[in-house]
């Protein structure tokens, strides 16, 4: 299929593949194997200015938008699910201060964040705030010209690598979720540690860890927005984010197509090359059409995003949903077509199967999603009606 | 710090052809690379001026397709690309492209440090980047694996020899070749292709240098090719019959006929 990328886009491109196949590729089973953070491989992404696409050009980015962002998640994925999630989260927590943050704020964290110095993470859940984000139980207290954040953030990705940290808490317990700000938080402000890293099925090399905040105080120029705004800085940083959770799928389910189709064009049953039976090929047709599906879907929700779009909730949600669903059904179908060896460690398979089952789950699971998608769909109805 | 680093376009390994007439490789038309060993010594460039500061000038002698390799060093970190290219130069071997780099040298005029490949994939004679030096009349060290120090007028190098390495000090500036144990080249970076694509690439010709021509080119080549071909390759294979005892006894034999 023809998406008729730019030459800038091309270029990023054939850079992200040529990563993932000479950086990521050789290691991807090793970091499986010991959970070990990809520092290497960000360094090698920093210095070749990956990190810089969706940051605008005055501070020190290039300019380019989430399709560039969707296309070097998606040619990452391919390769490892769990080192393009690192790069594609550093994009999540810097969202809020690119969309939300003050000239000052902007001009302070996305130089550093763009050359790939400083990676950064977004905090929004709490273990008694998942899909149901307004729960949330951190607060920060006004004191003088400061802030003091108690409580604790769960499962953030990037969570004690990362420099820059974005978080939801509240301003205002009263007023629930109108009460929610956003505040950036720097790694080694005194009362801000972190808990172990999470011991995960898949996505093993990126780093999950708790974000523990006592007493944890935060001058009040680091607010983000203003007191009251953080919901909505929150549910426009996940509209913005979600087709790049697609473009994680998207490039994971790719890899395991292809894995599957050499496997299958190599392994002799019966005489002949397990491709040419017919119940393999219509897997392996359903896959190339599911995921072909996807990326059509990824790429427009992307440009539409890019073309300066006010809303795109809907989109975005359909986005990652789809491209999801498809990931974890491509990846398992691709165990399948490997057969026995398809379980095996040894094998790529199982490892893309592990990795998928999370992107059904985080940045709103596919079953809060679809309330999304249907509650926006409904409100069109409605006011047309 | 100024530092320049020679590099080389050389064909893709599996499509050498050779001019019948000059029995030298023919370049035009053919897809080229960076000559490998050269991407270390551009890495080392770059690694060098991230440390101390200063300057990263890539060169070549070559065809104007060179220009294409030239570029590509831009976007692995070369601030600067000059093409050294004139007719006059064609047919050069190594003394010849040695002279006519120390004349684009001489009209640099300020470097600290020069770095070459240790030698490149299709003349593979490693001679350059000495012969360079004695005509700039710098000091040299070959198969270097890593600088350990530089400042000012001083480099300390460590040179690799078979059985460990020997810890050089040099005045500078001087000539370096590098041998790939000494740095993992990065990949090209999306500034530097930017950067790349639009760079002015200036070409230096014989007049621009001061080149003399009967010292370039075919004419200034002491070496004389007197005929290049591929090894015949011949398959003879015998296969002995009989029980395992009587093979053996049958591969003795034609052993003790051969010694």
């Amino acid at each position: 299929m023809e998406y008729f990328l730019t030459e800038q886009q091309q270029l990023i491109k054939s850079l992200a593949r040529r990563i993932a196949e000479e950086r990521i590729l050789p290691v991807r089973a090793e970091l499986d194997e010991t959970e070990e953070f990809p520092w290497a491989i960000i360094k090698d992404m920093a210095d070749a200015d990956l990190f810089r696409i969706f940051i605008p050009e005055q501070y020190e980015g290039l300019g380019e938008g989430c399709f560039a962002q969707c296309v070097v998640v998606e040619e990452l994925s391919r390769a490892c699910c769990a080192v393009a999630l690192t790069y594609a989260a550093d994009a999540l927590g810097a969202l809020p201060i690119l969309l939300y943050g003050n000239e000052e704020q902007k001009q302070n964290y996305l130089p550093p964040i763009a050359d790939g110095a400083k990676l950064t993470a977004f905090g929004l859940t709490e273990s008694g705030a998942g899909s149901d984000a307004s729960a949330i139980k951190t607060t920060a207290t006004r004191d003088g010209d400061d802030y003091i954040i108690n409580g604790t953030k769960q499962f953030i990705t990037n969570g004690g690598e990362a420099e820059i940290y974005t978080i939801i808490v509240l301003t205002d317990p009263s007023r629930g979720s109108r009460g929610a700000s956003a505040f950036i938080v720097e790694k080694g402000t005194p009362g801000f540690t972190f808990g172990k890293k999470e011991k995960k099925m898949g996505i093993r090399s990126a780093a999950t860890r708790e974000l523990v905040f006592h007493n944890c105080r935060v001058p009040k120029e680091n607010l983000v927005g203003r007191e009251g705004l953080g919901f909505i800085v929150t549910m426009k940083t996940l509209d913005s984010s979600r087709p790049g959770v697609g473009a994680l799928a998207l490039g994971l389910a790719q890899g395991a197509l292809e894995a599957a189709v050499a496997y299958a064009r190599q392994r002799h049953q019966f005489g002949h090359p397990v491709s040419s039976i017919q119940a393999v090929q219509h897997m392996l047709a359903n896959m190339d059409m599911e995921l072909e599906a996807a990326r059509s879907l990824i790429y427009a929700t992307a440009k539409t995003i890019d073309s300066g779009a006010k809303s795109f909730t809907e989109e975005g949600a359909m986005a990652k949903v789809f491209a999801t669903d498809m990931a974890m059904k491509v990846t398992t179908d691709a165990v399948q077509i490997f057969g026995g060896v398809g379980y095996m460690r040894d094998y790529p398979a199982e490892k893309m199967m592990r990795d998928a089952k999370i992107n059904q789950i985080y940045e709103g699971t596919n079953q809060v999603l679809r309330n999304v998608i249907a509650l926006e769909l409904l409100k069109r109805k409605a006011l047309r009606a | 710090m100024n530092i320049v680093v020679c590099i080389k376009q050389v064909p893709g390994t599996t499509e050498i052809k050779i001019d019948p007439e000059t029995n030298t490789l023919v370049r035009e038309g053919v897809e080229s690379i960076i000559n490998p060993f050269d991407t270390y010594a551009l890495e080392e460039g770059v690694r060098l001026k991230e440390r101390c500061g200063g300057k990263v000038t890539a060169i070549t002698m070559g065809p104007p397709q060179a220009e294409n390799a030239l570029r590509e060093t831009i976007s692995l970190g070369a601030d600067e690309a000059i093409l050294i290219s004139d007719r006059v130069f064609a047919g050069s071997d190594t003394w010849a492209t040695s002279y006519v780099l120390s004349r684009a040298l001489a009209k640099i005029a300020d470097y600290d440090v020069i770095i070459c490949g240790k030698q490149t994939l299709d003349g593979d004679t490693g001679q350059v980047g000495s012969g360079l030096s004695e005509m700039l009349g710098v000091p040299f060290v070959a198969y270097v694996s890593k600088i350990d120090e530089i400042k000012e007028g001083y480099i300390r190098v460590h040179r690799m020899v078979e059985e460990g390495y020997e810890v050089l000090e040099m005045a500078l500036p001087a000539v370096i070749t590098v041998i790939k144990e000494i740095n993992v080249p990065r990949l090209p970076s999306l500034r530097g292709s930017m950067k790349a694509k639009t760079a002015q690439i200036p070409v230096w010709t014989a007049a621009d240098i001061g080149v003399e021509e009967d010292k370039a080119g075919i004419a200034g080549s002491p070496t004389r090719v007197v005929k290049i071909f591929f090894p015949k390759r011949e398959h003879k294979s015998e296969m002995f019959q009989g029980t395992p005892e009587e093979q053996v006894g049958q591969l003795v034999e034609r052993l003790e006929g051969i010694i």
